[in-house]
């Protein structure tokens, strides 16, 4: 499995660069893994997505429905694509430590 | 569309993740590609043969008239030979004969018959995963040979030896264990169908219900996970349509899932995840089982059910029955009051999923219900639509990100069709199709959305 270094620590990660440890996330990789994703700086913004997709997470143990992260974040879908270019489901989630939502999507 | 000029090998060196050990065990396959694993792709090969008569005619029947060759959308978006179906099989057929047949046996490379190489079996990984069993060759072949057969059998040998896309085993993997591909666990499928509710609350001030897990419910309706992650706008179609009506409906849990991803790698998966399907029905007692916007949830479901896991004598007919079915049947019998000037504003064409079109047989009732809610309703030309229709590119199991070279490439002549309509909104009911479209429209410039045929129906029920 290819591993990645992230704020001086080492991961394992998929070959999408997902980590594969959704519990050795912290707030410094999701800065880290930003710049992967052509993010040059996380805002307030960026933030409430990470928290809120965090969140969801650890309640739930997966992604929550696209419509719910925009309604609850308040952000429109095209705002998150702003801030996310790769989107909800893929950059987002990349940065908030998630595992890749995939399947039909 | 114009045939490309030929460029060998261009696409030899796009290929899936493969899968590894922890993708593959939970499947009951190989961990890695044991060391006699030509002997038992082989005897994997002569199961096949044995087992379906169909790839055994296939195997012989075609005459290389190459009448197949520029209708596949990989072929005519890549140019590559090997994507031209009589030679994507040939990779197949050339091993058929070397182990096969007589000729083969004897003369080898003299009866254009070869071994099972790791070269061969690398050509194989790369070329049947660039192939979407769209099935539109078969169309067009005088004799019937239904190239994706052949897809389907090299896939299937393949994964006998633990040789597998780690997309595909992911995917199954989340089926079996949690109930749908996307791995959307019970209390979240029930956070986001009582989130959905509350939607439909604001939108129409009505208590329209998304039920989950009810037990004695008329009608079962699987829908594609997809739908209640990235389509809240189909999924909440479906709700609004059965109130209008009156149907007492529920998901379920169990089988949280229409797709059913065995279609794109071996009969054992294609079975299990079917057979879901079937428990969930029966254990919650519902009269009639309906299939959600999904084209190969569609052809998994309508062609094999009864065969892998019927017969549904317990279910109503029709059984199972595709939405669009059930809605188109309930205008033409007057039960819906509609406002077509709802869809006003947009120019709507209408995209055949190749599962639904020329898997299932599902044409018309998808363009009853356009007709029937929009007043600018265009076709794609004929030679691109219904039983002709053209794969957006991503299904068959290409839906992942590595591949998306290959999907782009296979989407283009669905976008040149696309691009003579002047719509700006594509409807269609797959989930693989509106997950791969808009990435398709942004790859080749196209301003348009991408909505489901229950989208546009919810939008003109009038309640």
């Amino acid at each position: 499995m290819p591993t990645l270094t992230l704020a001086g620590k080492e991961f394992d990660v998929d070959e999408d660069g997902f980590i594969q440890d959704a519990t050795k996330w912290d707030d410094s990789i999701a800065t880290a893994l930003a710049e992967q994703e052509g993010i040059k700086v996380l805002t307030d913004e960026h933030w409430k997505v990470i928290r809120y997709l965090r969140d969801y997470f650890q309640k739930f143990g997966s992604a929550p429905m696209i419509r719910k992260v925009t309604k609850d974040t308040g952000l429109p879908l095209k705002r998150i694509y702003e801030l996310f270019p790769t989107g909800p489901a893929k950059g987002a989630c990349k940065l908030a430590g998630l595992p890749k939502p995939t399947g039909c999507i | 569309m114009k045939a490309p000029p030929l460029c060998p090998n261009i696409a030899a060196n796009v290929h899936a993740h493969r899968a590894k050990k922890e993708y593959l065990e939970p499947l009951g396959l190989p961990a890695e590609r044991p060391a006699d694993w030509r002997a038992k792709a082989l005897d994997k090969f002569r199961e096949l043969l044995h087992e379906r008569r169909s790839l055994s005619l296939y195997m012989d029947v075609c005459v290389r008239c190459g009448a197949c060759a520029d209708k596949c959308p990989f072929f005519l978006g890549t140019g590559d030979p090997n994507n031209m179906p009589v030679a994507r099989a040939e990779l197949f057929r050339k091993v058929y004969r070397r182990y096969f047949t007589a000729a083969g046996k004897l003369a080898g490379r003299l009866a254009t018959a070869e071994d099972l190489t790791d070269d061969v079996l690398d050509q194989w990984f790369t070329y049947f995963y660039q192939c979407s069993e769209c099935r539109r060759c078969a169309v067009f072949c005088p004799f019937g040979v239904d190239t994706a057969e052949i897809t389907m059998a090299a896939r299937e040998i393949m994964a006998s030896i633990g040789v597998a896309p780690k997309y595909t085993t992911e995917v199954i993997r989340k089926a079996n264990e949690i109930g749908n591909n996307l791995g959307i666990p019970l209390a979240a499928w029930k956070d986001s169908a009582e989130f959905l509710e509350q939607e439909l609350k604001e939108q129409t001030g009505k208590d329209i219900k998304m039920p989950v897990d009810q037990e004695g419910a008329e009608v079962l309706l699987v829908p594609p996970s997809a739908d209640m992650f990235a389509n809240a706008d189909t999924m909440m179609g479906y709700a609004k349509l059965f109130y209008a009506v009156g149907v007492n409906w529920t998901t379920s849990t169990y089988a949280s899932e229409a797709g059913n991803f065995g279609l794109f790698l071996n009969y054992e998966q294609l079975q299990k995840i079917n057979r879901r399907i079937v428990d969930a029905a029966r254990n919650l007692r519902v009269k009639r089982l309906i299939i959600g916007e999904c084209g190969h949830a569609w052809r998994a479901a309508q062609a094999f059910t009864d065969t892998l896991n019927g017969p549904l004598h317990f279910l109503q007919k029709p059984c199972p029955e595709h939405i669009c079915e059930f809605a188109a049947r309930l205008i033409r019998g007057g039960w819906l009051k509609l406002d077509k000037s709802a869809n006003d504003g947009v120019t709507v064409t209408y995209h055949d999923p190749c599962n639904l079109a020329r898997g299932g047989g599902l044409i018309d009732e998808p363009r009853e219900i356009l007709r029937a809610v929009v007043n600018d309703f265009r076709e794609m030309p004929a030679d691109t639509i219904r039983e002709k229709t053209f794969c957006c590119g991503g299904g068959g199991g290409l839906l992942t990100e590595e591949l998306m070279q290959t999907r782009m490439n296979g989407a283009k002549p669905r976008v040149e069709a696309f691009r003579t309509t002047g719509a700006d909104l594509l409807a269609t009911p797959c989930a693989i199709c509106k997950a791969q479209f808009p990435e398709v429209f942004k790859h080749y410039g196209v301003d348009a959305r991408v909505v489901g045929v229950m989208d546009l129906l919810a939008k003109a029920i009038v309640i």
